[in-house]
């Protein structure tokens, strides 16, 4: 099996441009569609070290960002792609890479049942997972980017996929989106850190993606134990610290961050509470980033 | 004259098949049923052959969620029916359902797997304003529309703009009819509430026959086509169930028709479910239901919906497919408006999106 970094960049480019690139994504085959430059050149940077799938491989998500139209070309706009279709309004052609990365994040929120799915940052230390859930703008993508690049293996930057009645996680590596102020702080924490294309005046600011699979082992698809559970939030104006969080309130907030608790039903219930009874919680507020990896790196002991 | 094969109704026609697809058609049967609003369909189709245990676990996965959807939408509608039955019976009226929400309050076919996305129900047309606000005091609330949208809904529509419950996110569209009094058809409601059936305490759905009629009614007056296929699998379902559930289902459905004025879909329903699912309907109730016009009319039609009735895939689109989907949008609203409001209407909407359209322009800057 061959790494996209094989591929020389004309082969990308040519194949997104056809029938598209089939790339193994944790326990998923994406095929993945584009005409758009930055699409090529942002895969090659931050998908280099990635499986390429066999041949004639089941493909879960189809998905593109494509200029299509003359219109599209002329406006500037482009549009992302699911099963050829376009679900969303166009965007402008300078954001296409964060839309990609979006909409392939989407595909997972929206289409998959199989686990119990939280909003969260994943990573792993020493065989133990820790599920880090947080509304947009908490800093988990921040703190999980930091870990990333200090030895920790980041399993998912936006989804906890827990086998329900385990406490099993399946590993989602994909690169870590950091938005606005992060870009800065993370290039600070590391010179080294590997961006993708910037992407300015989205919805949520300017967007940039950073190749997360820099631990050895990061595209193992065996899943990860969870040890704990820690809500992060960054906070300039408060003192730092980490503390213990009730498992009940833990329950609620992890309901809350759960894309499809509800759609599981009763089995959603028993999962959610089979989780929070087997992880410890605790809350994460920071501001400095030396600190909070010092403060996960004693958790894990 | 036959539509060429597509992946989806194979694997919709014979489940069992499926497995023995190769990685790559099982994939594109689940993007063309994803496209196509079918994936769940399909999946309790597969369950109930026994082929599901038999696909590879990767492709097993998305017909098992799709499903935990559908069962998650069957549980929340039957709760916010209770609540829309309770609004009603607090004005004396009775909860009929159409389309979706009726099927699965059913156990029939066409209820495994439907995918629905609002609730439709029906009340006489002198009871609509009791319905409404009856609703609006059990947590509906009505659509802030502007004041021409507004007038026109409750002038020229079959329906009150939708109503929305903010806290559950559902969508419940209030009919007095089924098609537009100004569409050719002047349908006697009453007609249709006279053959109700009751599935559960105080909750009714149309007789069988209307139930078909009504859903090849709704459609074929569609402008657009997006859950085309899939509206059409639940008329082939409903016409492969029904005759087992009522020995005399074919007797008198082209009559049932004709009395509702509605005999031109039901033709079309009958011809295009055996096109396309080679549904079986006796030969008689066909040449009862064709009409010399309807003959006349065949091939162009045959053209347009054979096209239609297709998931929107590059792969499996037939030429002229675009021209065709354009010329069902502008038949539906002659279908739905005679031109003398139709051309005003018009106007003033593509005079209202510019005026929108300049305003967001603005806003941007």
């Amino acid at each position: 099996m061959s790494l996209l970094r094989e591929l020389p960049m004309s082969a990308l480019t040519e194949r997104l441009a056809s029938g598209g690139v089939d790339l193994l994504i944790g326990p998923y085959v994406y095929r993945i569609r584009s005409n758009v430059a930055a699409i090529g050149q942002g895969l090659a940077r931050l998908y280099a070290d990635f499986t390429l799938a066999p041949n004639g491989s089941f493909v879960d998500f189809d998905v593109g960002l494509r200029q299509d139209t003359i219109a599209q070309k002329l406006r500037g706009q482009a549009q992302f792609l699911f099963d050829q279709q376009s679900p969303f309004d166009t965007v402008p052609v300078q954001q296409a890479y964060a839309f990609l990365e979006w909409g392939m994040n989407w595909c997972v929120s929206l289409h998959v049942n199989e686990y119990l799915k939280l909003h969260a940052a994943v990573v792993a230390r020493k065989g133990a997972g820790i599920i880090m859930p947080g509304i947009p703008g908490a800093g988990k993508s921040t703190l999980c980017a930091a870990l990333g690049l200090s030895g920790w293996r980041v399993l998912s930057d936006e989804h906890a996929l827990i086998t329900p009645g385990t406490i099993d996680l399946t590993p989602l590596s994909r690169p870590v989106s950091l938005k606005n102020e992060s870009i800065q702080a993370i290039q600070a924490f590391d010179s080294g850190v590997i961006l993708g294309p910037e992407s300015r005046n989205t919805h949520k600011g300017t967007v940039a993606h950073m190749k997360a699979d820099m631990a050895p082992h990061s595209h193992d698809i065996n899943t990860v134990p969870a040890a704990l559970m820690v809500f992060p939030r960054y906070s300039r104006d408060e003192p730092q610290e980490l503390y213990h969080r009730y498992r009940s309130a833990s329950f609620v907030l992890a309901a809350y961050h759960s894309f499809n608790y509800s759609v599981l039903g009763e089995d959603g219930f028993d999962a959610m509470q089979h989780l929070v009874s087997q992880v410890e919680c605790f809350d994460l507020v920071y501001h400095d980033l030396d600190w909070a990896v010092a403060k996960m790196e004693e958790l894990v002991g | 004259m036959n539509t060429p094969d597509f992946l989806l109704r194979d694997a919709l026609l014979r489940p069992g098949a499926l497995p023995r697809m190769s990685a790559a058609d099982i994939s594109m049967v689940i993007s063309q049923a994803r496209t196509s609003r079918l994936l769940a369909s399909l999946a309790a189709r597969l369950e109930a052959s026994g082929a599901l245990a038999l696909l590879p676990e990767s492709a097993r996965r998305h017909f098992r969620s799709a499903l935990l959807v559908h069962h998650k939408q069957r549980r929340d509608l039957l709760h916010d029916c209770e609540s829309i039955r309770a609004a009603l019976a607090s004005v004396d009226l009775r909860l009929v359902l159409l389309k979706g929400g009726a099927y699965l309050h059913t156990n029939l076919a066409v209820s495994q797997g439907r995918l629905i996305t609002d609730i439709d129900i029906i009340v006489p047309r002198e009871h609509i304003e009791d319905a409404e606000s009856a609703l609006n005091a059990y947590g509906w609330e009505s659509s802030q529309l502007d004041s021409y949208n507004e007038s026109y809904y409750r002038r020229w529509s079959h329906e009150t703009p939708a109503l929305v419950n903010p806290r559950r996110g559902t969508t419940l569209d209030l009919h007095h009819n089924i098609l537009p009094p100004t569409a050719g058809p002047t349908i006697d409601a009453d007609l249709l509430f006279d053959s109700v059936k009751e599935v559960k305490p105080a909750t009714f759905t149309l007789s069988l026959q209307d139930m078909v009629i009504h859903s090849a009614t709704h459609l074929f007056h569609e402008g657009e086509f997006y859950h085309g296929l899939r509206d059409l699998w639940d008329l082939h379902q409903m016409l492969q169930e029904f005759p087992q559930l009522d020995a005399s289902f074919w007797d008198g459905l082209v009559a049932r028709a004709r009395q509702l004025e509605l005999d031109a879909p039901l033709c079309h329903a009958l011809r295009y479910t055996r096109l396309v699912f080679e549904t079986p309907v006796p030969a008689r109730v066909v040449e009862e239901a064709t009409g010399w016009a309807a003959r006349l009319r065949q091939p162009l039609m045959d053209f347009l919906f054979i096209r239609a009735f297709r998931p929107s895939h590059p792969g499996c689109r037939l030429p002229l497919t675009g021209l065709a989907l354009n010329a069902l949008y502008i038949r539906s609203h002659y279908l739905r408006m005679p031109l003398h409001l139709l051309l005003p209407h018009l106007v003033r909407k593509a005079w209202m999106r510019r005026k929108d359209d300049s305003a967001t322009a603005l806003e941007n800057k």
